[in-house]
């Protein structure tokens, strides 16, 4: 048996009813605004249509099982990416329809479900009525699925041709406002007036980016990676200079073109990776947990505004910046140590709960009207004065200037951790990530370890913090909840856990396309659905792909291990939802 | 339940940071101590001088209140110890498990409020919202060990609790998506229920009295199904040992399934406790309420399912009671903002003070050395 019908049922479903739900929260309405190809596509329509060929592809896939040879992929194959596309059409097909029945019939189902609109519906059924609209949904649900299906049957260069064709395509519409910014008038060639890629444009890029990347599969070159690890070492450390040289002069240069939105977004994501990568060194390196990273930041915010502004209540020597640095990271480091020293022997989920509970309290205290005559309660600090600089003074205003002072902040955070790393006590660290009681039996004193993470990721962390004071020019409390903590805890997860450049790659993917917790990001239409997606990433990401998008070596490895062992548990029959099981990636 | 003696391994440790850690702890445990007896101490004295402190009645009310509170913490924080001890890790997501329940169950209500239902048969509405509440909270919590957690049974410890972060947001906002962000406000109990009444001495809100009585039902309930019923049985042994459990032919993913329905049927339960003393439901009920209860899981020893719902009733009463008893007193100034930090600081001192809680663990025998 080659083909798994109940399994292609099974995806279907679930297709149908990821469909429905993602037009039941209202994403397809708000995101119907922003077009991808004018005329053609929305985002509104985007949103749906990745769902059927997806889980197609997903359901056809083969298992790849040690010592069996995989089937190759049939006409069936076709049939099951068939089946996926009927259930999934069908469910959405019966979904839309009820929908429009009720509000029609006047019942009151927008009290329960908001969201239910017939502006909705008038979008998934293309403007063309009931009857017309929803055949073609049907039709367009069965036929992509069968062509997400249909993948397999191709050549692997087609295949990732076609892939990354697609992606490139998406990101170019993402990217729009960036291009607008560099190219300036001559954009109009890629971009409609009314927004989006003209259809002209996306099938250029389409067909040239899809056909580098199967060309480039088919003669088989070894990845950058793998051709970067063959090197010699003296050859390695020349191409990594040079490389760091390209992108830091990129970088310098960048922002010049860029207008005031996007260098606004560019000190976002660097405040981000700044904070990942503090997070990195306590979670990625030593494997500890932190929820309440959080405080550290807010620590770092609220020793700058009382160091530095007029406006602080209690205590205001009105220090400048850079005199009121060396304070804020002596502050962070006892934070470090109050929190850590009572945490440090707990058992890792206990920890990360009470680390919670601190950055809580700590939100909860800076509110509270005990405090209020030292922190401003919620009302917060204002008149925070911006960062000198031999040309006068960095404030947000400037959002260029921020984000070099960002970058400045950024590459000694990367030359720290990336010095750290590879130290005797980086390996220190790594050894007690893998297993505490050996790496004690070995000789390393976990406790001081541990402290040293949590002090450093605190240090990192109130440097993001006192660049954000000044950027921003006031604190409130409610710049620091909990939410900082899971989306930084995202952005390292999501790039990979214990590496530099993943964690950066995460926050620029994140950050940039999805936005902060209250700073926008390329897709301001996400504003409202970040959270949702933010969530779903993290529990995909854990059970997909648990090492991050740029792995670290070590940490791959190390989950491949367990991995292998899981296999051999799994080959011997133990325990049920085997099926469930897919390979390694 | 039996419980064997824990193993006492003392571990190498570090010779001089070591004891500089211990006598930081040592500190903090004395500062807290202080802290709080003075608190006590000035208390008592300016009750006792009339200069302030509470009046019998008001402290009453604080403890009947607390009470009711804790019961409802004490449901959920059962959730958590289950599956903490079956498998080991923290289901971050119990607390969006509960907020769906009172989420859903508000439309009900709200239905049969319409239809004249919830003024003229007010017990059978509220056993019709109770039913619905459960049964939803233990659909969720279902569906989520099915698709989050049983791809991941041996992972390493933190992966499970990453991912139930992830499912605790994507559930928040799922719900903020599907049913807006509005608070949404159950019908007001009839006047006979909220009305107070005298019971032994203490006079109570009818409201207060219907969730305590709810939650030690329900918690009667469990205990005979836990010790009783063979489903029971086997929820202990898997929580003993999985493989073991295994060997004497118990199907184990079936009693995990099982222990996530009890738990999600309990945190249903609490739903309704929330609903009937506060009202207001919205996407963002279960947050707190869910840490809490966690707290209120790790007060009692997690695992321990007589010390969960202890917990909570310790938590509940300290919450309500410690910020004017203790912090008032001090001279602190607006303390009942401070309600959940006090609770954070319940967690804190317990793990300093007692890490295996205040009535001991109960650990599997992978998790317990």
């Amino acid at each position: 048996m080659s083909v798994d019908w109940s399994r292609a049922r099974f995806y279907g479903i679930n297709g149908g009813i990821t469909l429905a739900f993602i037009c039941a929260i209202g994403m397809v309405e708000a995101f119907d605004s922003r077009s991808v190809i004018n005329p053609g596509l929305t985002l509104g329509i985007v949103a749906l249509v990745w769902v059927p060929p997806l889980l197609a592809y997903l359901a056809t896939r083969r298992k790849a099982l040690e010592g069996f040879e995989a089937e190759p992929a049939g006409a069936q194959d076709l049939g099951a990416g068939a089946l996926v596309g009927v259930i999934t059409g069908l469910i959405l097909v019966v979904f839309v329809w009820g929908v429009d029945a009720l509000l029609e019939a006047g019942v009151a189902i927008r009290d329960v479900f908001p969201r239910l609109s017939p502006a909705m519906i008038e979008i998934v059924t293309f403007g063309r009525g009931l009857g017309a609209g929803l055949t073609i949904l049907f039709v367009g649900c069965v036929g992509l699925a069968t062509a997400g299906a249909a993948l397999h049957l191709l050549s692997r260069p087609v295949r990732r041709g076609i892939e990354f064709g697609l992606l490139y395509v998406l990101a170019f519409s993402l990217l729009e406002p960036v291009v607008t910014d560099i190219l300036e008038d001559n954009a109009d060639a890629l971009y409609a007036r009314t927004g989006g890629l003209k259809p002209s444009a996306a099938a250029v890029i389409f067909l040239l980016t899809g056909a580098i990347t199967a060309w480039t599969t088919h003669r088989n070159a070894p990845s950058i990676r793998t051709r970067y690890g063959r090197m010699d070492l003296d050859v390695q450390r020349r191409v990594t200079i040079a490389g760091v040289l390209i992108s830091l002069a990129l970088f310098g240069i960048l922002p010049r073109f860029l207008g005031g939105i996007m260098n606004e977004l560019l000190a976002n994501i660097g405040l981000f990776v700044l904070m990942a990568l503090g997070l990195n060194v306590v979670i990625g390196l030593a494997g500890i947990l932190d929820l309440g990273y959080v405080a550290f930041f807010a620590v770092g915010a609220y020793g700058t505004a009382v160091l530095t502004s007029p406006g602080s209540p209690a205590f205001s020597p009105e220090l400048s910046w850079w005199v009121a640095l060396p304070i804020v990271i002596i502050l962070a480091t006892l934070a470090g140590l109050v929190v850590g020293t009572p945490v440090i022997r707990m058992r890792g989920d206990y920890l990360a709960i009470v680390t919670l509970g601190f950055g809580e309290i700590v939100r909860i205290l800076f509110l509270s009207d005990w405090l209020s005559s030292s922190f401003g309660g919620s009302q917060g600090i204002r008149q925070i004065p911006g960062i000198e600089w031999f040309t006068g003074e960095i404030k947000g205003v400037d959002p260029e200037r921020i984000f070099y002072m960002v970058a400045i902040f950024v590459l000694v955070a990367v030359y720290v951790s990336w010095r750290l790393q590879y130290s005797r006590i980086g390996r220190s660290w790594m050894a007690m990530r893998e297993d505490e009681t050996v790496a004690e039996a070995m000789g390393i004193n976990t406790v001081t370890a541990k402290l040293l993470a949590f002090i450093i990721g605190a240090i990192l962390a109130s440097w993001g913090g006192a660049i954000f004071a000044a950027k921003v020019g006031s604190v409130f409390p409610n710049s620091f909840e909990l939410l900082v903590s899971i989306i930084v805890l995202v952005v390292v997860i999501v790039g990979g856990m214990g590496n530099i450049p993943g964690v950066i790659l995460g926050a620029a993917l994140l950050i940039g396309v999805l936005g902060g917790p209250t700073q926008p990001g390329l897709l301001q239409e996400f504003q409202e659905y970040k959270l949702l997606i933010y969530g779903a990433l993290l529990v995909v990401v854990m059970l997909v792909r648990p090492e991050g998008l740029l792995p670290s070596t070590y940490r791959s490895r190390e989950l491949h291990h367990e991995e292998m062992d899981q296999d051999a548990w799994l080959k011997a029959g133990v325990g049920a939802g085997i099926d469930e099981e897919e390979p390694a990636l | 339940m039996a419980t064997l003696d824990q193993p006492q391994i003392s571990r190498s440790r570090g010779r001089f940071a070591g004891q500089w850690v211990d006598g930081f702890v040592m500190l903090i445990r004395i500062v807290a101590i202080v802290i709080i007896t003075w608190g006590l101490v000035q208390f008592i004295v300016q009750s006792a001088s009339g200069t302030g402190g509470l009046t019998g009645p008001a402290f009453r009310d604080l403890l009947v209140a607390g009470l009711a509170q804790g019961a409802m913490y004490g449901l959920l924080a059962l959730g958590y110890s289950m599956v903490y001890g079956v498998l080991g890790f923290i289901n971050f997501a119990h607390g969006e498990v509960f907020m769906a329940g009172t989420v859903i169950s508000f439309f009900i209500s709200n239905a049969l409020f319409n239809a004249g239902w919830w003024e003229e048969a007010f017990l059978l509405s509220l056993l019709i919202v109770l039913l619905s509440s459960m049964i939803i909270s233990t659909l969720t919590a279902v569906i989520i060990e099915r698709v989050a957690y049983r791809p991941l049974r041996n992972a390493p410890r933190l992966i499970p609790l990453i991912t139930s972060i992830g499912v605790s947001f994507f559930l928040q906002n799922a719900f903020f998506g599907l049913f807006g962000p509005a608070v949404k406000s159950y019908p007001r109990p009839p006047e006979w229920l909220t009305s107070r009444r005298t019971i032994l001495g203490f006079e109570i809100e009818g409201t207060k009295l219907l969730v305590i009585v709810i939650a030690i039902v329900a918690s009667i309930g469990l205990y005979l199904f836990i010790t009783r019923t063979k489903t029971g049985k086997a929820m202990r042994a898997v929580a003993e040992d999985k493989e073991i459990a295994a060997l004497m032919g118990i199907n184990v993913d079936r009693t995990i399934v099982t222990t996530f329905a009890v738990g999600g049927a309990m945190a249903g339960v609490a739903g309704l406790s929330w609903a009937i003393l506060f009202r207001g439901v919205s996407f963002i009920t279960g947050f707190i309420p869910g840490i809490k209860a966690f707290t209120a899981a790790v007060v009692g020893g997690i695992g321990n399912l007589a010390g969960a719902m202890g917990g909570g009733v310790f938590l509940g009463l300290a919450e309500s009671v410690a910020p004017l008893v203790i912090l008032e007193p001090l001279g602190v100034t607006g303390v009942s903002q401070l309600k959940d930090a006090v609770a954070f600081a319940v967690l804190v001192l317990v793990l300093i003070f007692r890490p295996t809680g205040l009535f001991g663990e109960r650990l599997s025998a992978r998790d317990r050395v």
